[in-house]
């Protein structure tokens, strides 16, 4: 009887309906183009477009690429190799790599140098960007400088330990007389740092770079890859101080002290960099005294630091700016003086959100350093155009050099913006 | 209760110069007063002995003496017998014309860019981003001695357009693309209304400003009917008749002709030529700001929140308007401060010209009479104030067009 009724009722169904597949064109790769590549005819014709751009494109480079010669010592020869076919000359690259990276002038046998001061960059720099890595690092960080220094330009070893003294002979006076008076520890120890300095510098034997363990390099023989690295560094590692005192000094109370900061910043962010470069190679002679010979590349130095500065005063001025009334208050009514608040409270959060502009402030200038090669420097563009492109075997080698240098250009500036973006993330401590 | 009260009055101690807030600041400024007089004296008085010392003064009396070079690009009369003032002009005013075409190309490379880098399409968007993030990250003068090398050692010399078995050709018979530069037809009036061509091409320009005027009331006018009558009337053909009808009547009325390039002797005559430099230096700052200037569009589109853009869509607005009543306004607010800063850039970099011997500004008065005249003070000075003026104008200009966008607060 009830088996009769369960069976008899054809309507109810006894069991469910296992899930049938999606149609073809809503599943897997299909329902993707569909939607990101065909999905109205607009998008379509963009996409044919797109393809089209792009064969296009490789279809030209690929071969070339593919075809590249490595081994070849000259133009002729590697045309010989070619015999006609479309294909790159990379072999400018492999015998010119040298010249590329150090400059036509640095002794080839001391090239060691320059490569353990770039290994000793990224230990020292390291402790810099990743907050992880044991503080006690930053130790080898302050001495880096110095020890490059004297790694690159070689010489007595006297004249970066007078200075590293100097330094630590400030820091130990502000150590101990900046904690009652910021004041007078801040103006003691750069008395300090210039006594050790001017003593220092008066014992250091005349002859003491004929001899010295490392085989002394002047300036102008430096070159290559190697110029724009050293200009970067240096320029972004010393403007981040001065920006920072510039952006504090557009913010004083003080009218002078912060007509002084606006004027600067106003004029150098007016003028282009190439104009300051004139002004570093043929006009900041007359300026020093006239017996004086301050070489070309700390010329070039300090007109790039003041430059980048004023930038980096800039994005830190929009950091201060963007931090809410609250802290600054919060600050006072804690009891903290000046000096304390900016560095405890004011600072480090301003700085923090001003991480993204500093970051796009040393990619500019990174990528600005290849201007020196106007001023007849021979950073990498100025050894492609001068050098390598005048020379015999290689003159007509456009495509290989220059792309060669946008690469190096592209890895190190792109490398520095993911770094920036991964630091951002980092610290958003705030809003989610 | 206690009130408040002055500190007692204990006489003045050298110390409060330092601990006193009342006297500190006061201090702080006159020891960096002191410090900035002691710095300009000390860099002036080095400049006197070395000036001194060269046999030199400061004088610029050199900008009247004839240059003795020549200028290929040049937009006002000039020769190698025109003094050193005239060479800057020819500078300044290449620079000024460089910078205004790149300005405008580079927004529109820029606006083209950030807008399809947002768009669904992947590719499209993906193609858009290698395109930014490669720009960006390479230097500028790369990019220019790129574009210049392409411009002087892959395209033909004029050479190669000649004889029956020319391997190249113009195109359309009217543009000529040689390593020289480009050529390209040059309008020109048979009967203009005055005897100048300039004054001709003024008429042209007000006939303009005459449409854009009728244009302009020709939507007020509609405006005020939709809202009397709540029907819009179609405005499309009377807005291209304002356009055109007075443009076309000028053209026909002056006698329009096209004057073409031909290959004379051994290069092109007539037309236009547009130098190889120009054309490198042009389109490499539009390329190069244009990646920098669609990032600031794809953030300034990306701020409307989409609130906006579904608010809008629910009133009825088609996309069309919504893009322009709704969210162009609000993402202008984002992108205009940012792209005042790319125009300056652009007219910062466009001193780069020097590297493809471009005869802007930098080129001329920075570079050949510096080196000639020796007079490297004077030079630059003027440079930089040059620099200078123009970078302030331009920040000026565009922050009035900023004041009139910007979100009005009562």
């Amino acid at each position: 009887m009830s088996d009769q009724t369960t069976n008899s009722i054809a309507f109810v169904a006894d069991g469910t309906i296992p899930p049938s597949p999606p149609p073809a064109g809503e599943t897997g790769p299909i329902k993707w183009l569909r939607e990101n590549l065909f999905s109205n005819a607009v998008n379509s014709v963009l996409t044919i477009l797109a393809l089209l751009a792009i064969y296009m494109i490789l279809a030209k480079t690929l071969p070339w690429i593919l075809n590249g010669v490595w081994t070849t010592s000259s133009l002729a020869e590697c045309r010989e190799v070619l015999n006609g076919k479309v294909g790159a000359c990379f072999s400018v690259l492999t015998e010119r790599w040298n010249q590329l990276l150090y400059g036509f002038k640095y002794p080839v046998d001391q090239y060691w140098r320059p490569n353990l001061a770039l290994v000793l960059l990224l230990v020292a720099i390291a402790p810099v960007l990743f907050f992880d890595l044991p503080r006690k690092l930053l130790a080898f960080t302050a001495v880096y400088p110095f020890l490059a220094f004297w790694l690159i330009w070689g010489g007595t070893i006297l004249a970066p330990i007078v200075a590293l003294l100097g330094f630590a002979a400030g820091a130990f006076v502000f150590q101990t007389y900046g904690k009652s008076s910021f004041a007078i520890g801040f103006f003691g120890a750069i008395a300090a740092a210039f006594a050790v300095w001017l003593i220092g510098g008066a014992l250091i034997p005349d002859g003491a770079s004929d001899n010295a363990m490392l085989q002394a390099v002047p300036s102008r023989d430096l070159g290559g890859f190697m110029l724009n690295l050293m200009l970067g560094v240096t320029c972004v590692s010393l403007s981040l101080p001065l920006g920072i005192a510039l952006a504090l000094g557009r913010q004083s109370d003080m009218p002078l002290i912060k007509w002084i900061c606006v004027v600067f910043i106003e004029f150098v962010r007016g003028v282009p960099l190439i104009t300051l470069l004139f002004v570093a190679s043929v006009m900041l002679a007359y300026f020093f005294p006239p017996e004086s010979t301050v070489d070309l590349f700390l010329r070039v130095v300090i007109m790039i630091t003041m430059f980048s500065a004023a930038y980096i005063a800039e994005v830190i001025r929009g950091g201060l700016a963007a931090l809410p009334k609250g802290q600054y208050e919060a600050a006072d009514s804690l009891g903290l003086d000046y000096p304390q608040a900016m560095r405890l409270i004011i600072l480090p959060q301003a700085l923090k959100i001003s991480i993204p502009g500093i970051v796009n402030v040393a990619v500019g200038l990174f990528k600005d350093t290849t201007l020196v090669s106007v001023i007849s420097m021979f950073d990498l563009v100025g050894m492609i155009r001068g050098p390598i492109l005048a020379s015999t075997e290689w003159n007509g080698v456009y495509w290989e050099l220059l792309g060669f240098a946008a690469a190096l250009f592209f890895v190190v500036c792109y490398g520095i913006s993911q770094y920036s973006q991964w630091l951002e993330r980092r610290l958003a401590t705030d809003h989610r | 209760m206690s009130t408040l009260t002055d500190p007692p009055n204990e006489g003045f101690r050298l110390s409060m110069l330092f601990n006193d807030t009342r006297y500190r600041s006061l201090t702080f400024q006159v020891i960096a007063a002191v410090v900035l007089a002691l710095c300009i004296w000390y860099l002036g008085n080095n400049l006197i002995q070395n000036l001194r010392a060269a046999g030199l003064n400061i004088s610029y009396s050199f900008l009247g003496n004839p240059s003795g070079y020549d200028i290929n690009q040049r937009l006002v009369e000039y020769d190698n017998q025109s003094s050193h003032g005239r060479a800057a002009l020819v500078g300044l005013l290449n620079t000024l014309l460089v910078a205004f075409l790149a300005c405008i190309t580079a927004t529109v490379f820029g606006v083209i860019a950030g807008v399809l880098r947002l768009s669904n399409n992947w590719l499209v968007s993906k193609l858009m981003a290698v395109y930014v993030e490669i720009f960006r990250n390479i230097p500028v003068l790369i990019w220019i001695i790129i574009i210049f090398t392409i411009m002087t050692a892959v395209l033909p010399g004029p050479r190669a357009f000649r004889g029956d078995d020319a391997t190249s050709s113009m195109l359309f018979d009217a543009f000529a693309f040689t390593n020289r530069g480009i050529y390209i037809p040059m309008p020109w009036f048979e009967n203009g209304i005055f005897a100048s061509a300039s004054m001709n091409w003024l008429l042209v320009l007000i006939g303009f400003a005459g449409s854009w005027f009728a244009a302009h009331q020709i939507n007020i006018w509609a405006n005020n009917k939709q809202e009397a009558t709540g029907v819009r009337p179609k405005t499309l053909s009377l807005i291209l008749a304002a356009w055109l009808v007075p443009f076309l009547a000028l053209m026909l009325i002056m006698g329009l002709t096209w004057e073409y390039p031909e290959l004379k002797g051994f290069n092109f005559k007539g037309g236009i030529k547009i130098g190889g430099p120009l054309i490198a230096l042009w389109f490499a700052l539009s390329i190069y700001t244009g990646a920098f200037i669609a990032e600031n569009v794809r953030a300034g589109i990306q701020a409307v929140s989409k609130g906006q853009t579904e608010a809008a869509s629910a009133l009825g607005l088609r996309p069309r308007r919504v893009m322009n009543l709704v969210v162009l306004p609000q993402a202008l607010r984002v992108i205009i401060p940012p792209l005042i800063s790319n125009f300056l850039n652009i007219t910062k970099n466009s001193s780069l010209a020097i590297a493809v011997g471009y005869a802007d500004i930098t080129a001329t008065l920075g570079g050949i009479t510096l080196n000639q005249t020796g007079r490297a003070i004077e030079c630059v000075l003027l440079l930089m104030l040059f620099y200078l003026t123009a970078s302030l104008t331009i920040s000026m200009v565009m922050n009035v067009y900023n004041a009139s966008v910007k979100l009005k607060e009562r």
